[in-house]
């Protein structure tokens, strides 16, 4: 069988020196993924459905009190702990580098959960096909899956997105170009902290940033190689 | 091991017999209570899960990160369990120790039905059970296949393979004692039993081809009981969860399952004994042996448990150091009974001949060593996934009241499916003992009279 390659390999980078901890990222990515709106109960039981957390962190003691903010979502890891773990392919690599989950493949092991080190992976612990009370189902894209219980979901880098400028790009017979295609917490993030495109272009943006000196991976020495870029914050004394 | 066996020679055939299938006279009204009230329970845990699938998985404690519990720890539980009969029946009878055989149908029996509850817990814990056909290879239009990377998929591989070989170990050395009871059965039963016994007459031919046959699945079953549990191990230690991802697992946890697996047997042995009066062909002889082999492998389990420890005691590396210190801190009370349980008391104890040869002490110590190895599972479990790479998400877990009773229910269906067992087969291997009995014959040496063991090959 002759390998399927891909000339796309997406990546992000977070500059942890722009972001303000606002929380635009996480909203942008609940309206356009479908995820599920939790109700006050889920939250304090642990079982939010955020595909994106911003993680925040105080440093020092008062009266030198500093915040430090760091956005998780799916590493997208080019060697992903979840994906053999899955006894049934719901959790795969496709291609372009990216982790896909099959929600009606999953069974619901919740393996991949466990064995995720960055716990990005949400699972439908409640039961989620009626959280959108009328009117807001209207808001539902009609491009992703409602989600049913008892399956996992996770972060797509908004593959969505990414198949529609694909197909685009196909019509007109040429490569996505750059800044071309954003995942919905990159078009909303207001400092631009996060930078997404093809990081097996040299020239990209997303590559140029990746190869600055303050860059860091999260969780590095796990050997799981994500697709995302951080870059050092703490250049400010006062956040 | 003289004793026993000058108390069965006194006995005839036919009162040996009668003795050793006691557990299947008619029932009691004793007997309709327990299998009643053990019913009631199962019944109870069967419709807290329906009540789970109905609903959703919200009606477990289980969170991020935590998401598999206690559900998880009764897998482990029941599968170390069920390494009883594989350990007590095969090695024993490759090794030729006499004395496991009033033993070795109760143990073997135990090994299917562990093995059975086992085997339901990955369906019960999934999210979405009823695809759970994922997991099997079939042929399908889409060509889609399960993942044979996966270590749940070698988990069902191994547990169908153990289930289908344990069950056909017990059945198989169950042909001569079916054909007995057959012997003895009238009506409908009699053709119920002549089925089961498949034309056993007792030929000396017969019994050439049962003994190589039972030899040989002793001999194959070994391998499938340890890889059984190592490929169990590996569900935690092939992964980059701190405190699970340990080289030490596979072998620990198969040492863990016979520990787990001979004390339940020698509980079972009380039990039994009790039950069907069966004091003449379960000894204090037998205790004291089972005893020894629970004092090493008592004395095994807590150097793998050491080892386990130590090196990360030793290496100190900041997230293993954080789950160890955060498990012994909330912990602590259960760590201490674990250790205490699995490790303290049965190697200090066992030591003594007198206790060995305790009814009492030993269903004490033996019931301990099977809280303390449930205690053990969980803490694997729950504290490692508790306090994983990221400190921001860490959590906690407590079962909730599904998840309980899905557990006392898988005890409770143990317990009826070995109580149903003893009232439709025999719980004694009849014909192993007494095959014991014919091989033993007195010597005229001088004034003395010596006491001789036959033995084949």
């Amino acid at each position: 069988m002759e390998k399927i390659t891909s000339p796309y390999k997406w990546g992000m980078v977070i500059d942890l020196d722009r972001c303000t901890g606002c929380g635009a990222c996480v909203v942008a990515c609940q309206a356009e993924n479908n995820v599920a709106i939790c109700e006050k109960k889920e939250i304090a039981e642990g079982r939010n459905m955020h595909w994106l957390r911003i993680e925040r962190f105080w440093v020092g003691e008062y009266p030198d009190v500093r915040v430090r903010f760091l956005p998780v979502l799916c590493q997208h890891c080019h060697d992903a702990p979840c994906e053999p773990v899955c006894p049934v392919y719901a959790s795969y690599h496709n291609p372009d580098g990216l982790n896909g989950q099959v929600y009606n493949r999953c069974v619901g092991t919740r393996y991949c959960g466990n064995n995720c080190p960055y716990a990005v992976r949400v699972f439908n612990f409640h039961d989620h096909e009626h959280a959108w009370p009328s009117p807001l189902d209207n808001q539902l894209s009609p491009d992703i899956t409602v989600r049913s219980r008892g399956v996992m979901e996770k972060c797509s880098f908004c593959i969505q997105r990414i198949r529609r400028v694909k197909e685009d790009a196909k019509a007109e017979g040429r490569m996505i170009k750059d800044g071309e295609v954003q995942p919905a917490c990159v078009q909303t993030c207001p400092t631009e902290a996060m930078v997404f495109g093809n990081i097996s272009d040299p020239h990209s943006r997303v590559s140029r940033l990746s190869r600055s000196p303050r860059r860091f991976q999260l969780l590095e020495n796990l050997g799981t190689h994500p697709s995302i870029y951080y870059l050092k914050g703490g250049g400010r004394e006062h956040v | 091991m003289s004793e026993p066996e000058h108390a069965l020679a006194a006995k005839s055939a036919g009162q040996l017999n009668d003795e050793m299938l006691s557990s299947m006279r008619t029932p009691t009204w004793q007997w309709y209570g327990l299998a009643f009230f053990l019913g009631a329970v199962v019944a109870w845990g069967i419709s807290a899960f329906t009540y789970q699938v109905m609903t959703d998985l919200s009606v477990t404690g289980l969170d991020r990160p935590v998401m598999w519990g206690i559900y998880i720890a009764n897998f482990v539980f029941w599968v170390g369990l069920s390494h009883s009969g594989t350990m007590v029946s095969a090695i024993l009878r490759l090794s030729q120790a006499n004395w496991r055989r009033p033993i070795l149908r109760a143990a073997e029996a135990m090994t299917v039905f562990s093995i059975t509850v086992a085997g339901l817990f990955p369906v019960i814990h999934l999210g979405r059970n009823w695809v759970v056909y994922y997991f099997m290879p079939y042929p399908n239009q889409r060509g889609l296949w399960p993942n044979f990377r996966s270590p749940l998929l070698w988990d069902a591989t191994a547990i169908t393979t153990y289930i289908i070989g344990s069950s056909l170990f017990l059945y198989l050395g169950m042909l001569p004692d079916l054909a007995v009871v057959r012997d003895r059965a009238t009506g409908w039963r009699k053709k119920v039993y002549a089925i089961l016994a498949m034309g056993w007459r007792g030929t000396a031919r017969e019994w050439v081809v049962f003994r190589k046959a039972s030899t040989l699945m002793a001999a194959l079953i070994i391998p499938v009981a340890v890889s059984v549990h190592s490929i169990v191990a590996w569900d935690f230690a092939v992964t980059v969860v701190p405190g699970w991802h340990s080289t030490i697992f596979p072998p620990y946890f198969v040492i863990g399952a016979i520990t787990s697996g001979v004390a339940a047997v020698i509980t079972l042995m009380i039990i039994i004994r009790r039950v069907f009066h069966l004091e003449d062909y379960l000894t204090p002889l037998h205790f004291d042996n089972m005893g020894k082999l629970l004092l090493v492998i008592c004395l095994l389990w807590s150097y793998a448990y050491f080892v386990e420890v130590q090196t990360t005691w030793y290496a100190h590396e900041p997230i293993e150091w954080e789950v160890w210190s955060f498990m012994s801190g909330k912990y602590t009370p259960l760590l201490i009974l674990m250790l205490v349980g699995n490790s303290v008391l049965p190697v200090t104890a066992l030591c003594f001949k007198k206790i060995r040869r305790s009814v009492r002490a030993m269903l004490v110590i033996t019931v301990l060593i099977n809280i303390a190895m449930f205690i053990e599972r969980y803490l694997i479990i729950v504290p490692s996934l508790s306090h994983k790479n990221m400190p921001f998400v860490w959590g906690s877990y407590s079962p909730s009241w599904v998840e309980l009773s899905v557990t006392a229910a898988a005890f409770a269906g143990f317990t009826l499916m070995y109580t149903l067992f003893a009232k439709f087969f025999p719980m004694v291997a009849v014909t192993d003992v007494r095959e014991l009995g014919v091989r033993h014959t007195d010597i005229k040496l001088g004034r003395t009279k010596v006491h001789s063991l036959s033995e084949e090959e």
